[in-house]
């Protein structure tokens, strides 16, 4: 059965629908899947329960959705750099469940592989852990987290094959391997997809099995959000 | 008298050992990073999925598939490898990082720490700090002693909403530096002052309990 698709829209055909939950890869703006969100606004999909570590800049990634008011809650680590999601947070238009960061990867680790939830010693007597139940073991307390299964996953990989195997460059893997894993349906983005066999097998981040559909992408922005440098030395 | 940013992280350098694997936070620790003794080999860890983090790129070099949790450009090292948020997560959570280096808003004599939220205030969110004070081995905080009205930010208990609960270990501000022996109820005992600052003087200007 075919994977591969024309573009982001096409390979979103059929899949959007509103108050879904879909969760999306990258840190900062390394690794969005930039085009699958571009198009995702583009459909007009509305109250939508989007799982980001971040919540894109104004005007680009995740930011595009918020100004749009297509996000209904969010669910992240760090929410900094963007106005409009302040604006609409502190008017009460947009929820927001923070999550440490490495709890809001395990939870996409843990619900893509068939575990409900987790014990956790992050946030033990802190404002995240009110609710939860506290466990111990060895001495130690826990809290129990909870797995994340979206509707939809949508990532960004640098190189992927018609099966769907993914390879990622650099930090812009960062939260898409454990993305990928967390969506009853995952579509990805790639830059380059190479003919089946290319990719060697030992270097392959994301098995076909997660991926369901992908295309191979052109125009990727891949903004840099700091841009800094060191002077030569004379 | 006091210690500049470059002297605070030149006195937090010196609690780095050879071998150690260190995450520096975002600000003012990853001044850490220039003030490393020669002989002493340490791997930096970035949280967004990087080990052997290296110094800023040459103009016209910058990657936009290379960034560290700052979301700043850098280079990789020989050394470097790279790993999914997940991954990277359980080598801070599962108690492999040596070391955390962070700054802080308060810290209590308790070891508790608040750097992520001021309430009524827009809250930007607390990214990996809460991992990290939970998982490194050792916890440092740089902060200056006191905060823009002068109040004391190492406080008997803070007031802030805490990152973590009895996690600090060693605290290096522009005055002092206070170390405790464990985490099982050692006080906070101040092992160094700034040049020119008496102990007198960070008393004065501290709100926790310590030994000296």
């Amino acid at each position: 059965m075919p994977k591969t698709y024309a573009d982001a829209t096409t390979a979103l055909d059929g899949l959007l629908f509103d108050g879904m939950t879909i969760a999306a890869g990258g840190f900062g703006l390394c690794g969005i899947p930039e085009l699958l969100i571009a198009a995702i606004a583009a459909s007009g999909v509305k109250n939508l329960t989007v799982v980001s570590n971040n919540a894109g800049v104004d005007g680009f990634g995740l930011g595009v959705l918020l100004a749009q008011r297509q996000v209904k809650k969010m669910i992240s680590s760090y929410v900094g750099e963007n106005k409009e999601f302040e604006r609409q947070y502190l008017s009460g238009e947009l929820e927001l469940e923070f999550a440490p960061q490495g709890t809001l990867a395990e939870r996409l680790r843990a619900g893509g592989a068939g575990i409900a939830g987790f014990y956790t010693r992050t946030g033990v007597g802190t404002l995240i852990a009110d609710g939860k139940e506290h466990k111990d073991f060895g001495g130690e307390t826990y809290i129990l987290e909870h797995g994340i299964v979206a509707d939809l996953a949508v990532v960004h990989a640098w190189k992927g094959d018609p099966y769907g195997n993914l390879a990622y460059r650099k930090t812009a893997r960062n939260f898409n391997p454990n993305t990928a894993t967390a969506g009853k349906v995952t579509v990805a983005e790639v830059e380059q997809l190479v003919e089946a066999g290319s990719l060697d097998p030992d270097g392959i981040h994301t098995p076909s099995v997660y991926v369901q559909r992908l295309f191979q992408g052109a125009g990727f922005e891949k903004r840099i959000e700091q841009r800094t440098i060191r002077e030569r030395a004379a | 008298m006091s210690w500049t940013r470059d002297q605070m992280a030149a006195r937090a350098a010196r609690e780095l050992s050879d071998g150690f694997y260190v995450n520096l936070g975002i600000g003012m620790p990853t001044l850490v990073a220039n003030h490393i003794a020669p002989g002493i080999d340490i791997t930096l860890q970035s949280e967004n999925g990087m080990l052997g983090m290296g110094p800023f790129p040459y103009a016209g070099e910058e990657d936009p598939d290379l960034i560290n949790a700052g979301k700043q450009t850098i280079t990789e090292l020989r050394r470097t490898s790279y790993f999914s948020s997940a991954d990277s997560f359980a080598m801070i959570r599962g108690g492999h990082m040596d070391l955390s280096i962070l700054g802080a808003m308060e810290v209590a004599e308790n070891g508790d720490i608040a750097n992520w939220m001021v309430p009524g205030k827009l809250v930007k969110g607390m990214g990996g700090a809460m991992d990290l004070v939970a998982g490194a081995r050792r916890i440092i905080v740089m902060m200056e002693h006191c905060d823009k009205a002068g109040r004391p930010k190492f406080v008997g208990r803070c007031s802030l909403p805490l990152t973590g609960a009895n996690v600090v270990d060693m605290i290096v501000t522009d005055l002092a530096v206070f170390a405790r022996a464990d985490r099982s109820g050692s006080p906070f005992q101040l092992i160094e002052c700034a040049d020119g600052v008496s102990a007198d003087d960070v008393r004065a200007r501290t709100g926790a309990a310590f030994i000296q």
